[in-house]
Formats: C-alpha cells, sequence, structure tokens
C-alpha cells in the first residue's frame, strides 16, 4: 500500500493542501445544511412547542405523521422536490432546480419533521412539569411557549444537532435537486459518490474523513456551548 | 420591606369566594362531591384531612387550575389577584433572580423597575447572596422561600400553598409559616393545605376540614380543636387512622 493509497493520509493531504476546489465543496456543504437547519428550526421549534400545548382534533395524527416522517427517505423528498422544481413542475417558473437553493428547500423538508417531532417531545415533558405554576401566573399557551421553549433551551440544541447530522450525512436528496455540478451545486456526500463511482476510493474516503471531523468539530463546539451555559444555569 | 411598592395589599378587601354545588369527576370517578362552601373576610384557612381527602383538589379549583365539572365557581365582584405555591417548587431553569423578574414581566412591570424589585423581594427572604445561582441547585427550602418571593411580588389579595412545607427541615418549615404569616400581616387571604395537625394549630384562624372527597366541616380553628362535629375529625384530631 502506497502513501497515496492510505485514505487518512489523502484526508491528511486534502485539508494541508487547503485546495479551493475543496474548500468551496466543503463551504457549500455547510452553507447549504446549516442555512436548511435554520430554516427547519425556526419553522419546527414553533410548530412543535404549539402540538405540545394545544389540544384539537387531528393533533394524534399530526403527531404519528411528524414521527413517521423522521424516517423519510433523503431520494424520495428529493424526488418531490425534483417535481415541484422542474420546468414543468408548479414551482418550475422560478428556475431553481440544479440551484444550491433546491437543495437547501431539499435538506429543510428531511430536517424539518425530526425538530418538530422532538421538540413536541421536550416541551410537553417539560409543560407537564411547569403548567400549574404557569396558569398559576396567569399565562395563556401562547405566552407559555416563548418560556417553554427557552427554558428546554439546552434539549432543544440537541434536537437541532440531530436534524444537522441528518443534513450533513444525506445524499439521495441534494444528488437528485443539486445535480453535482462541479463548482455548483457539488457538496462533500454528492463527491464521495461520485468518487466512489470513480474507484478513486481513497480520494472518497479521504473525502468521508474531512466531512466527519466537521461534522464532530460542530457538535463539539455545540457541547461546549451547553455544558458551559449548563454549568451557569443549572 | 417598603410598603410603597406595594400599597395595594393594604387597601384591598379581599373579595368572597363561593362554591355552589361544586362537583368534580376524573374518568367517571367522583373526586368531589357536590359542596356548597363560602371563604370570606381576611382569614388564614386551612384545609385538611387525610391523604387523598381533595385538599389540593378544593383549592385548584378555588385557584381555577381546574374547572368543576359541575356547579360553579366565582368570587364576590372582580376576582382578586392571586398566587400559588406548590408542594414541590416550580421554579424555571434560570438564576434566582431571573425567576422572579420573569414573574414580574409576565405580570407587566416595567423592565427598568424589575431588578430592583426582585432583588428587594430576594432581601425579605434572605436569599440575596444567592440571586444569581441557578434556581433548581437551590435546597428544597431555599426553593421554597424562592417560589414565596416570587408569589409576594405578585401581590396577591389571597395566597394559595398547597402542602408547602412536607418535603421541609424544621428551620425551613419555620422559615415558611413566618413568610405565611407575613403575607397575612399586609392583608393577603390565606388558603393553605396541610395534614401537619402542630401547624394546624399555629396557623389556622379556620378550618376547613375534608373526608373522602366532601367538606365535613367548616368552623373557626378553635371550635374544630376543641370540639369537631364530625367521628370523622374527631378521629384525625386524635391521630388515629382514618379511612
Amino acid at each position: 500500500m502506497t502513501a497515496s493509497d492510505n485514505p487518512f493520509y489523502t484526508a491528511l493531504t486534502l485539508i494541508l493542501g487547503m485546495d479551493s476546489a475543496l474548500i468551496a465543496i466543503v463551504m457549500l456543504s455547510l452553507k447549504v445544511s446549516l442555512i436548511a437547519v435554520l430554516t427547519a428550526s425556526l419553522l419546527a421549534l414553533p410548530l412543535g412547542a404549539a402540538l405540545a400545548l394545544w389540544r384539537f382534533p387531528g393533533r394524534n395524527a399530526l403527531i404519528v405523521l411528524l414521527n413517521a416522517l423522521m424516517g423519510l427517505p433523503p431520494v424520495v423528498a428529493g424526488l418531490c422536490v425534483y417535481l415541484l422544481l422542474s420546468r414543468a413542475g408548479p414551482l418550475g417558473q422560478f428556475g431553481l432546480l440544479f440551484t444550491p437553493t433546491a437543495m437547501v428547500i431539499a435538506q429543510t423538508i428531511l430536517v424539518f419533521p425530526i425538530i418538530a417531532a422532538l421538540t413536541r417531545q421536550q416541551v410537553e415533558t417539560l409543560h407537564n412539569e411547569y403548567a400549574e405554576q404557569l396558569r398559576s401566573l396567569g399565562l395563556n399557551q401562547l405566552r407559555m411557549m416563548p418560556t417553554l421553549l427557552w427554558d428546554a433551551r439546552f434539549g432543544l440544541l440537541t434536537v437541532i444537532l440531530a436534524g444537522f447530522g441528518r443534513a450533513s450525512a444525506e445524499v439521495g436528496a441534494v444528488m437528485i435537486v443539486g445535480g453535482n455540478i462541479d463548482g455548483v451545486t457539488r457538496v462533500m456526500t454528492t463527491s464521495i459518490v461520485l468518487e466512489t463511482s470513480k474507484g478513486n476510493l481513497p480520494l472518497a474516503l479521504g473525502l468521508g474523513i474531512v466531512l466527519l471531523s466537521l461534522v464532530t468539530l460542530i457538535n463539539a463546539l455545540a457541547h461546549m456551548v451547553s455544558e458551559t451555559a449548563k454549568r451557569r444555569l443549572g | 420591606m417598603n410598603a410603597s411598592i406595594f400599597p395595594a395589599s393594604l387597601l384591598t378587601i379581599v373579595p368572597a369566594l363561593h362554591f355552589e354545588q361544586v362537583s368534580f369527576e376524573h374518568r367517571d370517578h367522583r373526586l368531589l362531591a357536590p359542596t356548597t362552601l363560602t371563604l370570606s373576610g381576611c382569614q388564614r384557612t386551612l384545609i385538611m384531612g387525610p391523604n387523598g381527602a381533595g385538599k389540593s383538589l378544593l383549592m385548584r379549583l378555588a385557584h381555577g387550575l381546574l374547572s368543576p365539572s359541575s356547579g360553579n365557581i366565582h368570587w364576590q365582584g372582580k376576582p382578586p389577584a392571586q398566587a400559588m405555591v406548590f408542594q414541590r417548587p416550580v421554579l424555571l431553569r434560570r438564576s434566582a433572580i431571573d425567576n422572579l423578574t420573569y414573574a414580574l414581566a409576565v405580570s407587566g412591570v416595567p423592565r427598568r423597575q424589575r431588578k430592583n424589585i426582585a432583588l428587594q423581594a430576594l432581601e425579605k427572604f434572605g436569599l440575596v447572596a444567592l440571586a444569581k445561582r441557578p434556581a433548581r441547585v437551590l435546597s428544597g427550602g431555599e426553593q421554597q422561600r424562592l417560589a414565596l418571593a416570587r408569589a409576594w411580588l405578585l401581590n396577591p389579595a389571597v395566597l394559595f400553598l398547597d402542602e408547602p412545607t412536607a418535603a421541609l427541615d424544621p428551620a425551613a418549615i419555620k422559615a415558611v409559616e413566618d413568610a405565611v404569616n407575613e403575607f397575612h400581616h399586609n392583608g393577603t387571604r390565606i388558603i393553605m393545605t396541610t395534614h401537619d395537625l402542630h401547624q394546624a394549630h399555629r396557623l389556622a384562624d379556620e378550618v376547613v376540614f375534608m373526608y373522602g372527597g366532601q367538606v365535613l366541616e367548616h368552623t373557626p380553628a378553635h371550635r374544630f380543636f376543641d370540639t369537631p362535629a364530625s367521628t370523622q375529625a374527631g378521629a384525625f384530631l386524635r391521630g388515629e387512622l382514618v379511612w
């Protein structure tokens, strides 16, 4: 085995080489996944909290649906977005197919049910503990929402990280709606698929190691922030 | 405590609370038999009775945390400002002082005044040194004092306390009882549950005795302790097991 066949060596040279093409791919991966997670969080945190607080007909069905969608296969999500955005599709006029925006949309759809369903659980547990006190203070459900979301923040950070994990790991959706176009929509996971199919296994593995390192770094940062805050606030 | 911050408590006349044929059922289980009861005046009412008698339930109905299955509960006139202290204090995952400023924010106190009022309340309840500590790592007694400080800020005309000392040591119990009396001196009506006879002796102006989901007695404290009307209350006072 020569040095260039070793994936760890390849990963190291990739990182140390600061290859501009690689950096562009890494940055696009991070950008797409982070924007998708941010968008999904903005929508799913309030929805999850609302599901925990309000009782209405169809609530249980909605919870089951969200739980089921946590297992939505990325290719299926990608296919749906593809059909929506393709020239003949209902949103075809915007010309979004094979752009990073399309990839963000697809990943947002993948991440949304995870964050919504897990937020619902976290907030419901906390609500069971807080409900009487908050109602005694005169809060209605709408005013309870920000309080509960804030007090569940440490648990919710983990929820958001789970969503980020899903976004950064998936390949099916971004492949279909992004098209893996070099310099435009190529991200880490689609590059790995490409290199694998070309038989360039050390490079594929090396890219995998880079991806894993990045995700680990982000998780470590989030963990540090939450541990520090937890020690200060209990 | 600077009384000028809380002038209202000295001036309010606490309206009476009427229970009219109030009953409560949960999953076909009758937990409170139809009850008619009037709580009036600015007294310290202790709701007594064995576990499962319906004491906490009666209080939650009075405070509006639960709605009756039938009958109606109403205050004479406008419902007064109320606060409730629970057996296990429910504190937010924030610092002690932030728990207080939160309650002030909820009740509409302008942001600039919150910190000062909160600090005064902490001082009153001997918690200033713990202001920045996370509320949930405080000891049981400190947590209950913080819950009382939070209730104090709300300047309630009626204070409900649900077994507030059940899990506390004697020193902490004394602190809670002193606080209850302090509230009362400030014109707050006290409605409190307990199953501790000694505590009832120390605090009660009047007693509501409950047994098996029924209010059996509602009398001035001295009469209840000297000559209980019901056999169940007699047995309860003698420390016998009542079923």
